[in-house]
């Protein structure tokens, strides 16, 4: 693919309005490739519309979205996924009814190539097959290989869904809200496991955790009502007076009130 | 675990040996079934077992709920007894054992024409589209005789030329041969679909269309390819129609086909891909024996479907397939006396019931014969009250008892579940 930037995901001046009020007021963003980013913010500051612009589940009212330099604001989600760029989503959206190989498998079909054929078996479709176990390998869902989706513990779910994610390969993943709702140990494991199948690969994740984002992030991207304020290595984030004054400040003291509490 | 083809699905020599199964059934049911209405019905089967897992495709391998399916099935039993008549009269020279590919070649024209337009949209609205579009093709066929034949219909003779090897297609038994072929042939077709990188894409969008848009399949694509498939496989059912009846009325492409493969694709079961061929077998017993049998047929299909759509939503299929999972786990011995209960209370409430059904179409209907009607082998007089007496008492007491042991089995149902949990978790935790 011809790239003009060196940009992996560049944002210029994204606008959204839902009837007259504008979510997202102005975001511009540039992401290395490899880099790994952390959108945080209050509730209600556009995260996750920001994520649903991207990937295509929205169209921007106005704005550029380019992807490896190549635009794809406009594009339908599987026009951008086939593009490479793949996303999980807040509630697990699995395929219920399908087990936990059949949604892996059904996850990778595309990018191996199977597109729609219905002259081929599946069972002869050695890559995608040999993808999806790995897949289920990495996400350590082996043992529960011929369960339903639905039939899944909440963990289950999560992390079947990050493997669903990934599982076609794409460089560019954005997670969100990946730990929502786990507890602390099974928040800590995730992380490990988002780092561990990630690498190499670009990586925007919506967070809340501020363990999570400071543990996983090269970058910190801070979203308040729809503009990003601010942009940088997680040391300087934390640094900075207006994130302080805007967000980061009232979260870090609940938090270390928090531990200070236990 | 070994890492063998069957993990993928391939098939294994447990297939092979179901399928040689079936075909040997195909083979030797009219041996056993040996009058006319027997081989009737068993062509009608055979029909209706393509059409339903036709209709299935859409319904429980894809989640669309499609109102008109017999546009399909009606206009390729339309172009084939066209097509007949032209092998008839010598203009469309074609061995009349093909005749069901003209039917399916015709199904899948149709169906990418209106599939189009259809399969745009999915849930409700694609329901609603199938409807309209079911009720557009019924009023062309009273609008264009030319083609439809108007109230007639159009007729043609299966009986074209020589007899070749001795088949001429006169007998209904040689019929339902050709038929039987075209019967396990599509179903093992069909079964193929099922195991393909669309097929299973299909499950995927009818389970999460919003999730298979990010996994880069265009879900339109992906109904409208199937739905054009299932046309085919319609239309071949429908020239199974036209080479075994040799009419073709405005009915078959009619609101009342397009429910039945609806309802009994829902009865055979729509999870299972089984579970259509369950329904078609059912379909031709219903409309040729049961309808024969009581007057009342309708009615009692009726309250058979509001039964399954509420307590078992899987079908008949499901709950063969639940109890055959019991079974495995060595449980179903324990649930055979609630099975036995369950029976008995359910057959009195369901007596009861229908006596007085058959009391009142009786009056209604054949006042002429006097009062006294025989039923199930004694004779009820529809005109005193103490029928009327015996008869609610049985259903009402009958229905009271059915229900506190649909209660009894449901707790007892689930204890036996949750006892299987345990016991696969215990074994993979062990693995």
């Amino acid at each position: 693919m011809s790239t003009t930037t060196k940009y992996a995901l560049e944002l210029k001046d994204l606008r959204k309005s839902f009837g007259k009020t504008e979510i997202i007021r102005g975001t511009s963003l540039v992401v290395e490739p490899g880099e790994r980013v952390a959108i945080i913010g209050p509730n209600g500051a556009g995260k996750s519309t920001l994520f649903n612009l991207i990937s295509g589940r929205f169209g921007a009212t106005s704005g550029e979205i380019l992807l490896n330099g190549q635009r794809i604001d406009g594009l339908a989600p599987y026009e951008i996924s086939r593009m490479g760029l793949a996303r999980s989503f807040q509630v697990s959206n699995l395929f219920n009814r399908l087990s936990v190989f059949e949604n892996l498998r059904c996850a990778v079909l595309w990018s191996m190539g199977y597109k729609y054929a219905f002259w081929k078996f599946l069972a002869g479709a050695k890559d995608a097959n040999e993808r999806a176990e790995e897949v289920m390998h990495m996400i350590k869902l082996d043992r529960r290989r011929d369960a339903l989706a639905m039939n899944l513990t909440y963990a289950e779910q999560r992390a079947l869904e990050i493997g669903i994610t990934i599982a076609g390969g794409a460089n560019v993943v954005l997670l969100d809200e990946p730990t929502a709702g786990m507890s602390r140990s099974e928040t800590a494991r995730f992380v490990n496991l988002i780092r561990e199948i990630t690498v190499g690969k670009t990586l925007l994740t919506v967070e809340h955790d501020m363990g999570v984002v400071f543990g996983l992030a090269d970058k910190i991207a801070v979203l308040v009502y729809g503009e990003v304020i601010a942009y940088d290595t997680p040391e300087k984030v934390r640094a900075n007076e207006r994130v302080k004054e805007a967000y980061l400040g009232s979260v870090l003291a609940d938090q270390q009130a928090a531990e200070a509490g236990h | 675990m070994s890492k063998t083809p069957s993990r993928y699905g391939a098939l294994g020599a447990r297939d092979l040996i179901i399928w040689v199964m079936a075909a040997v059934v195909m083979l030797v049911a009219p041996m056993v079934f040996t009058s006319s209405l027997s081989v009737t019905m068993l062509s009608q089967m055979g029909i209706a077992i393509v059409a339903c897992l036709a209709y299935n495709m859409l319904l429980g391998q894809g989640g669309m709920l499609s109102f008109g399916h017999a546009v399909y099935s009606g206009l390729g039993s339309f172009v084939a007894i066209h097509a007949l008549m032209a092998m008839g009269n010598g203009t469309f020279p074609l061995p009349v054992s093909l005749l069901p590919l003209v039917g399916g070649l015709a199904g899948l024209g149709f169906a990418v024409l209106l599939g189009f337009v259809t399969t745009k949209k999915a849930g409700t609205t694609f329901s609603m589209i199938t409807l309209g579009i079911g009720e557009l093709v019924f009023a062309m066929s009273l609008m264009v005789p030319e083609f439809f034949g108007g109230e007639a219909g159009v007729s043609a003779n299966r009986v074209v030329g020589k007899p070749v090897a001795g088949i001429s297609y006169g007998p209904q038994i040689q019929v339902y041969y050709l038929l039987a072929i075209y019967t396990i042939v599509c179903t093992a077709l069909m079964y193929a679909f099922t195991r393909t990188p669309l097929g299973r894409m299909l499950n995927a969008v009818r389970d999460n269309p919003e999730r298979v848009e990010f996994t880069g399949y265009n879900t339109q694509r992906v109904r409208y390819l199937s739905f054009i498939i299932s046309g085919f496989f319609a239309g071949i059912a429908g020239g199974m129609y036209a080479l075994n009846f040799e009419i073709a009325t405005a009915e078959v492409v009619g609101a009342a086909r397009s429910g039945a493969y609806l309802l009994f694709t829902f009865l055979g079961g729509a999870t299972f891909f089984f579970g259509p061929i369950i329904g078609a077998i059912l379909m031709i017993l219903a409309f040729v024996l049961l309808s024969e049998f009581t007057k009342a047929w309708l009615l009692y299909l009726g309250m058979v479907f509001l039964l399954m759509v509420m307590f078992a939503p899987g079908g008949i299929a499901s709950l063969i397939m639940m109890n055959l999972r019991v079974y495995k786990f060595g449980k179903l011995r324990g649930l055979m006396g609630h099975y036995a209960v369950l029976l008995v209370t359910s057959l009195a409430a369901f007596f009861g019931a229908s006596a007085m059904i058959e009391m009142l179409y009786h009056l209604q209907l054949n006042q002429a014969l006097g009062p006294v009607m025989p039923f199930m082998g004694v004779d009820l007089n529809a005109q005193t009250v103490g029928s009327w007496l015996a008869a609610a008492a049985l259903a009402v007491v009958g229905s009271a008892a059915m229900l506190w042991a649909v209660r009894r089995f449901t707790n007892r149902w689930g204890e036996v579940q949750s006892e299987i949990e345990a016991m696969i978790r215990a074994k993979e935790a062990a693995r």
